[in-house]
């Protein structure tokens, strides 16, 4: 299918890979991709479209971390629903976690969740396959064969590969289809039974709380592990101080380490926490420390990408007992918004570091294709408004979820549209100028 | 019914004065409660204890309400003592336990308050396994409630019959050295009587094993010591907290031998504290493993009187929460 050939005029166009950080034109060509990017780009046929001044064209956004709940948990989220969401937050590709169920264990799952993504025709979908048959920890899963079917990484997300031989037979073995493991860090000893982090608010609550070492001793063991099979090792979610010093202790050493970190650990603490359990995640909102180490980790480097852990889950299950609740919030349509107010315009990072964080860094990690606007790349683009204030409204959003701790927040900085492959699959009405980002697609 | 008449008595322009209620519309918190707020409650509650002490222990104060005792969670003394509560205030009273529940069948407490709901009660007394479970039954229902206990996070009537108990043997709560000794971290009693004596000018010690203690204990204005003799030297009261065999479960220690040598409160040890010391228990006891028998049986041992003055507080608590005005409906 061909369209119409556009060139983007008057953006502010921050690519980091290629060194871009600038007023340029983007010209995307019939098939999707883009042709070129430069000032002042003649228009060859090509339709002009004038990003409002003030707007900053990105390469796509990438999650790495979400839960798109099918097959099993349709309940809670569809992959329909789920890449509608992430279009809105200003994804352009999400890779969804294999905690399905059943697990995403076998090609059978992979290749559903690959013919649901293609038939939704929004974000990119990049599954992650298990670590362990049914993600119990015992058995390795057929990683080539899942590799095959499109699977980018493998994990056992939600719970830990806490067996340490499993987890170094893992890391050998899919080094050799240059895949990382995402590990959930956490030991389980110490984390059974707590639902919030310990500390002063945990006992006031009456909540069991387990400490940030909990996490922190499997990113230790892990880094270890990298460095002795050359495995490449990403922590997921990563939350406490402790885990950090062990990422930059790894990569200071040559170590195939990387890291994650969400929005929420980078801007709650367990100060913030009551008896509402769309404050109930995993690993837990921690202490401020950790929270400023996060942001520290983020500003210089060590930290490699921003990820939601998008967790849907259905109002009835969160309507409970803290105890009981099951632990999660979504994140795709409230990130960047997030970031660009609490990162961005408070002086964290700049705006480039912060592209960094959300495109070229997730594909290197993943080995996917994006992160860049380089001619020839497909043209995946998030389109940012960074200085429109938003309001977040649960009620509003894509996703068939609403638990998030950020409904009402007031923030400044806005996703204006979302282009996948060329075309334009999110426009945000809201924002005043992003109507007229749209073209045709004919 | 004098004090408590007193207590709610219309002021000239028949309005009710301001210190004869509770501004919290439910009982979920001990720290949801002023300094004037518990000095209330406590004074009401000892019109209430006189009610107890007639030969016909019924007043008609709440006639007409009804209360509902929502216990998810296994309790005896506690709902029993609620219960007669209600009985000496003349309201309905209606019992749900757990085991005899719907929500044995899988019904969520949100849903079991709106089924209440639509039976109007005026309140509903919550015991729950779950910490915060009481927060959530209020923002469900539009029931007053009074937490009964809930989890590892409260129990505010436990926290003010003991305070109750330590006025009528101390008069005073400034200066007072109360040493709370045993299974800290897991105590709901010991959470709100740390916020309820605080508040009154106490001077709380806390004392268990390290495995035991309370994270983030320096935010709690309350001093902190793995030393019994240390808790104990020249306390007024000295409070027990009971010590769950299953505990040793978790690693906390290990076993009832060792922590009896080490925390179990005997005679002789509490030779150290004043010698008008009194010895309280929430209940149920250990023998043998927080308490010596010979201190929990002996003279300076209140822990009956606990029990006694429960249902005194519990009654000022429901009668001061009800909103009902003690003249209303009177024939």
């Amino acid at each position: 299918m061909t369209m119409q050939a556009v060139v983007l005029k008057g953006g502010q166009v921050v690519d980091p890979a290629q060194g871009i950080n600038g007023v340029v034109d983007v010209r995307i060509d019939e098939r999707g991709r883009v042709a070129a990017v430069g000032a002042d780009l003649p228009l060859d046929g090509a339709a002009p479209v004038e990003v409002p001044p003030g707007f900053v064209v990105c390469p796509g956004f990438i999650d790495m971390h979400v839960h798109f709940r099918e097959p099993g948990q349709e309940h809670k989220e569809t992959i329909a629903s789920g890449v509608a969401s992430a279009v809105a937050g200003g994804f352009t590709a999400a890779a969804c976690m294999p905690n399905t169920d059943p697990v995403n264990d076998h090609v059978g799952v992979t290749e559903e969740i690959v013919r649901k993504a293609a038939d939704a025709e929004l974000a990119r979908v990049y599954p992650i396959g298990a670590v362990s048959v049914g993600s119990q920890g015992e058995r390795m899963t057929e990683i080539r064969a899942l590799r095959e079917a499109g699977c980018v990484g493998i994990s056992d997300d939600g719970h830990p590969v806490a067996d340490a031989l499993l987890m170094r037979r893992a890391l050998e073995y899919v080094s050799m289809f240059g895949m990382p493991v995402i590990n959930h860090c956490e030991e389980p000893s110490l984390a059974a039974g707590c639902v919030v982090h310990e500390g002063y608010r945990a006992t006031a609550l009456g909540l069991r709380g387990q400490p940030g070492e909990t996490e922190s001793i499997m990113v230790e063991r892990d880094v270890s592990l990298s460095g002795l099979t050359g495995g490449a090792v990403h922590v997921a979610h990563m939350s406490a101080g402790e885990s950090l010093r062990a990422v930059r202790s790894g990569k200071e050493r040559g170590i195939a380490v990387t890291c994650e970190v969400t929005p929420h650990h980078f801007i709650l603490t367990d100060e913030d926490l009551r008896y509402d359990t769309n404050f109930k995640m995993n690993p837990p909102l921690r202490a401020a420390a950790d929270r400023d180490a996060m942001l520290e980790g983020l500003a210089d480097g060590s930290i490699d990408a921003i990820a939601t852990d998008h967790a849907p889950h259905h109002a009835d299950e969160k309507a409970v007992e803290f105890d009981r609740a099951p632990f999660g919030i979504i994140g795709l349509e409230t990130a960047v918004s997030l970031s660009l107010d609490r990162l961005v315009h408070r002086d964290v990072l700049s705006m480039r570091r912060l592209v960094e964080l959300y495109a070229p860094n997730p594909a290197r990690i993943l080995g996917v294709e994006g992160g860049t606007l380089k001619p020839g790349a497909a043209a995946d683009i998030t389109i940012l408004a960074p200085d429109t204030e938003v309001e977040v409204a649960a009620d509003r959003f894509r996703s068939r979820a609403r638990n998030t701790p950020f409904d009402g927040w007031r923030l400044r900085g806005a996703v204006a549209a979302t282009v996948v492959g060329g075309r334009v699959v999110y426009i945000n009405e809201t924002v005043p100028g992003a109507a007229a980002l749209a073209w045709p697609a004919r | 019914m004098n004090v408590a008449r007193d207590a709610r008595q219309p002021a000239a322009g028949g309005q009710v004065q301001p210190a004869a209620r509770l501004r919290s519309k439910h009982l979920l918190s001990a720290g949801d409660l002023s300094r004037e707020e518990i000095l209330l409650i406590l004074d009401s509650a000892e019109a209430m204890k006189e009610v107890g002490a007639r030969r016909i222990k019924k007043v008609p104060t709440l006639r007409g309400a009804t209360v509902v005792n929502l216990f998810l969670e296994p309790s005896t003394r506690t709902r029993t003592s609620f219960e007669i509560a209600e009985k000496r205030l003349s309201a309905d009273t209606l019992n749900i336990a757990g085991g005899t529940s719907s929500l044995l069948k899988g019904e969520t407490l949100v849903d079991t308050a709106r089924t209440l709901e639509a039976m109007a009660p005026d309140m509903v007394v919550l015991r729950h396994a779950a910490s915060g479970a009481c927060h959530l039954l209020a923002g469900a229902c539009d029931a007053r409630v009074i937490n009964a206990g809930d989890g590892m996070h409260e129990h505010p009537t436990q926290a003010l019959l003991d305070a109750f108990t330590i006025r009528e043997h101390k008069t005073r709560f400034e200066g007072l050295k109360v040493a709370i000794v045993g299974d800290l971290l897991h105590s709901r009693v010991l959470r709100s009587n740390m916020l309820l004596l605080s508040a009154l000018g106490a001077d709380v010690w806390i004392c268990g094993p390290r495995t035991l203690m309370l994270p983030g204990v320096e935010r709690f204005g309350v001093r902190a010591t793995t030393s019994l003799d240390r808790a104990l030297e020249d306390a007024d009261v000295v409070m027990l907290l009971r010590v769950q065999a299953e505990r040793m479960q978790g690693h906390f220690f290990p076993s009832r031998r060792e922590y009896f040598a080490t925390f179990g409160l005997t005679a002789e040890r509490l030779r150290r504290a004043r010698p008008d010391v009194i010895v309280m228990h929430p209940g149920p006891m250990n023998r043998g493993v927080e308490i010596a028998s010979d201190v929990a049986d002996g003279p300076v041992s209140v822990i009956l009187e606990q029990v006694a003055n429960g249902v005194a507080v519990r009654m000022a608590v429901l009668y001061l929460l009800a909103g009902f005005d003690a003249n209303e409906g009177a024939e």
